[in-house]
C-alpha cells in the first residue's frame, strides 16, 4: 500500500530524514512514533507530496489522505464546506458518507469550522480526509491537546474505518501508549532515523523504548 | 431636504463606483492574501484601452470588451511576478505589486501619453427627485450590483468558489486536498484585472483618466475593500456606498476640496472602531 525506500529529505544543508525505509500493508495500522523534531511531520508532508525528497523513493499505491498535524481546517468555511473541498481529489462531493462515520457532523453541518470544540474540529478533519476516498490514511498526531475521552471516541472512529473498510492506516503519534494500543506494527523515528521497529507488543516491552516513550523508568519488563 | 436627496443619490451613484474599484481588492485578497497595488493599475488600463479600441472604429461593447480582457490578461500576468514563484509571501508580494504599477506608468506614458483621456458612453443626465445624475451612472450602479451579486454568489454558493476561499484560509490543507494553490491565486488575479479593467471602462466616461489616475482610484476602492477586511465582497460594496455618500455630503455641505480626506478619516474611524469590537469580542468570549 505504502512504500518508502532509503528517503532523504533535506531543508536547506539541514538533513530532516536520513534513509527512511517503511511499509504499511493494505488494511493495516501501523504507528510512527517519535519525539518532538525527529521528523515524523516531514515524513507524513514527504508522502503528501508537499515536500520532495532529496533521494529515495515514496511509492503509494492507491491514493494517501493527511489529516494533518493541529487540524488546520478552513475557519471561515463551513464544517460541510470543509468536508466538500475535501473531495477536490475524488470529485464525489456529497458529504454524506462522512456523515455516516461521523454523526454528529451532520448535526454542526451548517457551523462554521472556526466555532468548533477541538474534538469536532478533529472529527471536520478526519472528514475531510476521507473525502478524497483514500486507501491509507495518515493521521498526524489525533491525540494532541484533546480530553482522554474525546481521543477514544476518534480512536474508536478510525478503528471502524480500519476493520469495516479495509483502510490503512499511518498513525503519527506522540503519544506512544496510544499508538502501541492501537496499531499492528511501529516504527520509532528520531533524529531523522529509524531507531526501533517492530510488532507494538514487542516494542512496548524493549525497555529503550519503554524508557523513552512510555515513561517508564527503565526496570525490566516482567 | 431636497438639496439631502440630490447629494445621497448622486453619492451612492459614485459610491458603486468606488466599489467596483473595491471588488478587485477583494477577490485577489480573499484568495491569495496579497494586498494588490496594481489594482488602480487594471482600471487606468482598461479605462485607456476602450478609448483606444472606440476612436480605431470598434463598436461599443467590442471595445470594451478587449479592455476587460486585456486588463484581465495584464491581472494574469501581474499574478505570474506577485505570487508565480512558491514561497513567496504576501507582504513581498505586495511589494512586487507596488513595482510593478509603477513600472506600467512608463507603459502607459510611451502608448498613451501623460494627458488625460475620457470617451463617451451614455450621454446626458436624468433628473431623480432633484438630483440630476448623469445616465453614465446608471451603468455603473447596473454592473456593481451585478457584480457583486456574481461575487457572492461564486464565492458562497458555488465549488470553485469555496475552494478559492479555502486556498487564503489555509494553504497547506488546501494543498493537502490536492489543490493547487498557486494556479488558484492566478486565476484570482485574472479574475481582479477583469474587475479593475470593468471598473475603468465604466468610470472613465466620468471622469478622464491618465497614466496617474491608478493612486487616487485605488485610494478610494481600497478603503472601500478594507470596510470589509478585504475578505467580504458585500461589505466592499457598503463601504464604497458610505464612502460615496460621506464624500457626497461633504462636498455638499461643507467643502468640494476636503471631500476625500473627510471621506477617509470616516472610514480610518470606522476601521478603528471595528478592530476595538473585535479585540472586546476574543477578550470577553461568549
Amino acid at each position: 500500500m505504502l512504500e518508502v525506500a532509503d528517503l532523504v529529505v533535506r531543508y536547506g544543508s539541514a538533513t530532516a530524514l536520513d534513509g527512511i525505509d517503511l511499509r504499511v500493508e493494505a488494511g493495516e495500522m501501523v504507528a510512527l512514533v517519535g519525539p518532538n523534531g525527529a521528523g515524523k511531520s516531514t515524513l507524513v508532508n514527504t508522502l503528501s507530496g508537499i515536500l520532495r525528497p532529496a533521494s529515495g523513493r515514496v511509492r503509494v499505491h492507491g491514493r494517501l489522505a493527511q489529516v494533518p498535524e493541529g487540524r488546520q481546517l478552513f475557519a471561515e468555511l463551513s464544517v460541510q464546506d470543509n468536508l466538500r473541498v475535501g473531495a477536490w481529489r475524488s470529485g464525489d462531493r456529497d458529504p454524506t458518507r462522512v456523515y455516516r462515520v461521523f454523526p454528529d457532523l451532520a448535526r454542526i453541518a451548517s457551523q462554521r469550522a472556526g466555532t468548533l470544540s477541538g474534538g469536532q474540529q478533529q472529527m471536520v478533519a478526519v472528514g475531510r480526509a476521507l473525502m478524497s476516498d483514500p486507501d491509507i490514511l495518515a493521521v498526524d498526531e489525533l491525540s494532541l491537546g484533546l480530553a482522554p475521552i474525546v481521543v477514544a471516541e476518534l480512536v474508536g472512529h478510525l478503528t471502524e474505518l480500519n476493520r469495516d473498510r479495509g483502510m490503512a492506516v499511518l498513525l503519527i503519534e506522540q503519544n506512544a501508549r496510544l499508538a502501541f494500543d492501537l496499531c499492528h506494527r511501529a516504527y520509532v523515528l528520531e533524529a531523522g532515523l529509524i531507531v526501533a521497529e517492530g510488532r507494538c507488543a514487542d516494542l512496548a516491552t524493549s525497555p529503550r523504548v519503554m524508557r523513552a516513550y512510555l515513561g517508564e523508568t527503565g526496570s525490566e519488563p516482567q | 431636504m431636497s438639496a439631502f436627496l440630490t447629494y445621497l443619490l448622486s453619492g451612492l451613484a459614485v459610491g458603486c463606483s468606488f466599489a467596483l474599484v473595491a471588488s478587485g481588492f477583494v477577490t485577489i485578497h480573499r484568495v491569495t492574501r496579497v494586498v494588490n497595488f496594481t489594482q488602480g493599475t487594471f482600471t487606468v488600463l482598461g479605462g485607456l484601452t476602450a478609448g483606444s479600441m472606440l476612436n480605431r472604429g470598434l463598436p461599443h461593447g467590442a471595445a470594451e470588451a478587449v479592455a476587460v480582457l486585456l486588463a484581465a490578461t495584464v491581472g494574469l500576468g501581474v499574478g505570474v511576478v506577485a505570487i508565480g514563484k512558491p514561497g513567496t509571501s504576501p507582504l513581498a508580494s505586495l511589494v512586487i505589486t507596488l513595482g510593478l504599477g509603477i513600472g506600467a506608468y512608463a507603459v502607459e506614458i510611451v502608448v498613451w501619453g501623460d494627458q488625460p483621456r475620457s470617451f463617451a458612453m451614455l450621454r446626458g443626465a436624468t433628473v431623480l427627485a432633484g438630483a440630476r445624475i448623469q445616465n453614465q451612472y446608471f451603468l455603473v450602479i447596473g454592473a456593481a450590483l451585478l457584480t457583486f451579486g456574481g461575487l457572492g454568489v461564486f464565492f458562497g454558493r458555488s465549488y470553485l468558489g469555496k475552494a478559492l476561499t479555502a486556498c487564503a484560509s489555509n494553504p497547506y490543507a488546501a494543498r493537502l486536498a490536492g489543490i493547487n494553490v498557486t494556479r488558484m491565486g492566478l486565476l484570482a488575479f485574472a479574475l481582479g484585472g477583469g474587475l479593475g479593467g470593468l471598473a475603468g471602462v465604466l468610470v472613465t466616461p466620468l471622469q478622464p483618466v491618465s497614466f496617474d489616475s491608478d493612486v487616487l482610484l485605488a485610494t478610494n476602492g481600497f478603503a472601500a475593500a478594507i470596510f470589509g477586511g478585504l475578505v467580504r465582497p458585500s461589505a466592499a460594496l457598503a463601504g464604497g456606498l458610505l464612502l460615496g455618500v460621506a464624500e457626497s455630503m461633504v462636498a455638499g455641505y461643507l467643502q468640494a476640496s476636503y471631500q476625500v480626506e473627510v471621506a477617509l478619516a470616516l472610514m480610518l474611524a470606522i476601521m478603528v472602531w471595528q478592530a476595538r469590537r473585535r479585540t472586546l469580542a476574543v477578550e470577553e468570549p461568549g
